[in-house]
């Protein structure tokens, strides 16, 4: 089986992120820039079935500016087979990555995708259920465990207040929950060996997609600061101060 | 190699940082993240790809030894060392000595490191007093050597004996021996160090220790202080480059701490005492790195580079030493409390200037080198 792994560039966790000056976004000049951590937990899954035996072969896309093939190199050194990169220097949202994979599951015929829940940058939350619903495939989001058997797939999915678990037919569209296992980093051989690992580039336009965004950005700020706490010294205080102050009671 | 620098980040961040306060207070040795840097293929960095390694130039690898000396020096000198005995094999091995140990050596399955110090001597190598005598195929070994990294958890070490005791110049008497542990070869007592936490410093003793004749590196007797002295190069290379990863590291944790601590009402690094301070550290900390990213590329080329790999060693480890204390002083009652990692710092670098040649034996080999290179 085949299985298909989008992966997303964005700011490195580690970094704390800047508003840039003129307010339209995040600084990213100079910043260092990592795969999404869900992501990495995709690839690390599908790497882990292909290590069982289940799957055959594993495709990394990535879309965005050329350095994302970086990215998806990382994902070669993490086990991926091959990569494809689709290249466009405009931001792309949701809708637009789910059309261009929805092409790219067409012309590669997977019969698993494999998604991040999120990306760490805009956390919409939303790329692995616009593909699902695109594909008219099933789809198990924000999966803690997942296992291919008897032609189908079960994935224990994090739920508010609980796990809920669902059996799918293949081929389906499942998204990474924090849980679901921790990745590998590549060892450093691999690293040298995904140096040789084919990455196929293309256009938006070659999938006939126009990646053009339909949402604008008004404003990034940054969230107000923490005001210091108050220190009461009776209960009587704080049931004063919450009355009068707050106003919550 | 910013994919390789990455991949060392992603190691240290997540395998190593948590554990460097435990493991140096308990001078405990780090066997979790050893089996972590073989996964990762450390031991193999500079071995060539063609036996398994990843045939790293040295300028690629100081950058690699930087990074991990930053975060826990005692690290380096689990793959530094190790390297070294492989780069010597590499170098004047036989080819059946390649076959049989560089693939092992670049796995990590078999590691460990250079044996030339013993009890009565250091610097001067050539009055070293372990002896190897034929026996038919054989040859039996006896003696002492002291300060052996790796010496207690490694099992494989390029040891230098005197095969002829009574050649002159004497030198042309010493040999150099791939010993793995065995009857004979054990090890003596770990030895207590004021920093290098971690790492195993050992005694190796050598009690009719019976080695077979292939064993012997390259095959001829009397090469091995030629063998040793070629591995110095790049082991100054590598003192050089831990010394710049301290130094960074103790520049790192002050101008970290100079934001973050108030006197008088504001930051002290807003006073002028500390900018002078941090200033000097950071100047040094670039400078040294220059220094040894030139003498990597001299040895990458393969140009000799003694006098270059000299400075960057004696540089850089006084940047370390010269920093580490900076950094004490600017962290002020913090710098003193083993909870903070200066203090660290302020006992690790003093390795760097006495151990792979003193920086005064450096400084000889500098003015050497000078007049050798200029004669009037």
């Amino acid at each position: 089986m085949k299985i298909l792994v989008p992966v997303k560039r964005v700011v490195d966790y580690n970094v704390k992120v800047r508003v840039k000056a003129d307010g339209t976004g995040v600084e990213t000049a100079g910043v260092k820039m990592s795969m999404n951590p869900f992501d990495e937990i995709a690839i690390e899954e599908a790497v882990r079935l292909k290590e069982k035996g289940v799957a055959t072969e594993i495709v990394a896309i990535s879309i965005g500016v050329a350095a994302c093939s970086e990215t998806i190199r990382t994902a070669l050194a993490m086990g991926a087979d091959r990569g494809v990169l689709v290249e466009t220097d405009m931001a792309v949202e949701p809708i637009a990555v789910a059309k261009m994979l929805k092409a790219l599951v067409e012309k590669e015929q997977p019969q698993l995708v494999i998604l991040g829940k999120q990306a760490i940058d805009d956390d919409m939350s939303a790329t692995g259920q616009m593909l699902a619903a695109l594909l008219g495939w099933p789809q198990g989001t924000f999966a803690s465990k997942v296992a291919v058997e008897n032609g189908g797939i079960t994935v224990t999915r994090e739920v508010d207040g609980g796990l809920e678990t669902v059996a799918l037919t293949l081929p389906a569209v499942v998204t990474t929950d924090l849980r679901l296992n921790e990745p590998r980093y590549a060892s450093l051989p691999n690293i040298r060996k995904a140096r040789k690992k084919p990455i196929e580039t293309m256009k938006p336009a070659d999938l006939g997609v126009d990646p053009t965004p339909r949402l604008t950005v008004l404003r990034v700020t940054e969230p107000p600061k923490r005001r210091a706490g108050q220190k009461v010294g009776s209960v009587a205080e704080l049931v004063m101060k919450l009355r009068t102050e707050a106003k919550v009671i | 190699m910013s994919d390789i620098l990455d991949a060392i980040e992603q190691f240290l961040a997540r395998d190593v940082v948590m554990h460097v306060h435990g493991l140096e207070k308990a001078d405990a040795y780090p066997a979790e993240i050893v089996e972590r840097m073989k996964a990762l293929g450390l031991f193999g960095a500079t071995i060539a790809p063609e036996y398994g390694g990843l045939g790293l130039p040295c300028g690629q690898y100081a950058q690699i030894v930087e990074r991990i000396a930053r975060v826990w020096m005692s690290l380096t000198g689990i793959f530094n060392s190790h390297l070294i005995m492989a780069a010597i094999v590499g170098r004047h091995g036989t080819d059946a000595q390649k076959h049989e140990f560089l693939p092992r050596f670049a796995v990590g399955e078999l590691r460990g490191g250079l044996a030339l110090t013993e009890p009565d001597c250091g610097t001067d190598l050539q009055a070293i007093r372990m002896t190897a005598k034929r026996d038919s195929d054989d040859y039996v070994i006896n003696g002492t050597k002291t300060w052996i990294s790796n010496g207690i958890y490694g099992q494989c070490f390029a040891l230098l004996v005197k095969t002829d005791l009574s050649a002159q110049p004497r030198h042309q008497g010493m040999s150099m021996f791939l010993a793995e542990k065995g009857p004979g070869f054990t090890v003596g007592r770990k030895l207590e160090k004021l920093g290098y936490k971690g790492i195993d410093s050992a005694e190796l003793i050598f009690d009719d220790y019976r080695i077979p004749a292939d064993r012997l590196i390259g095959g001829v007797e009397g090469f091995g202080l030629k063998h040793a002295l070629s591995g110095l190069e790049l082991g100054r290379i590598n003192v050089a480059a831990r010394g710049v990863g301290v130094a960074q590291a103790a520049l790192d944790e002050s101008v970290k701490y100079a934001q973050l601590r108030k006197t008088f009402g504001k930051p002290i690094a807003q006073h002028q005492a500390i900018q002078l301070k941090l200033a000097d550290m950071a100047t040094r900390t670039e400078a040294a790195r220059l220094l040894v990213g030139r003498a990597a590329d001299f040895y990458d080329r393969g140009i000799r580079c003694d006098m270059e790999a000299g400075m960057a060693k004696l540089f850089a480890t006084e940047a370390a030493m010269e920093n580490s204390a900076e950094a004490l002083r600017v962290h002020g009652g913090y710098g003193y409390s083993t909870d903070f990692p200066v203090e660290r710092f302020y006992r690790d670098a003093p390795l760097l200037v006495i151990g792979e040649g003193t920086n005064e034996m450096q400084r000889i080999i500098i003015a050497r080198q000078l007049i050798e290179r200029s004669p009037v």
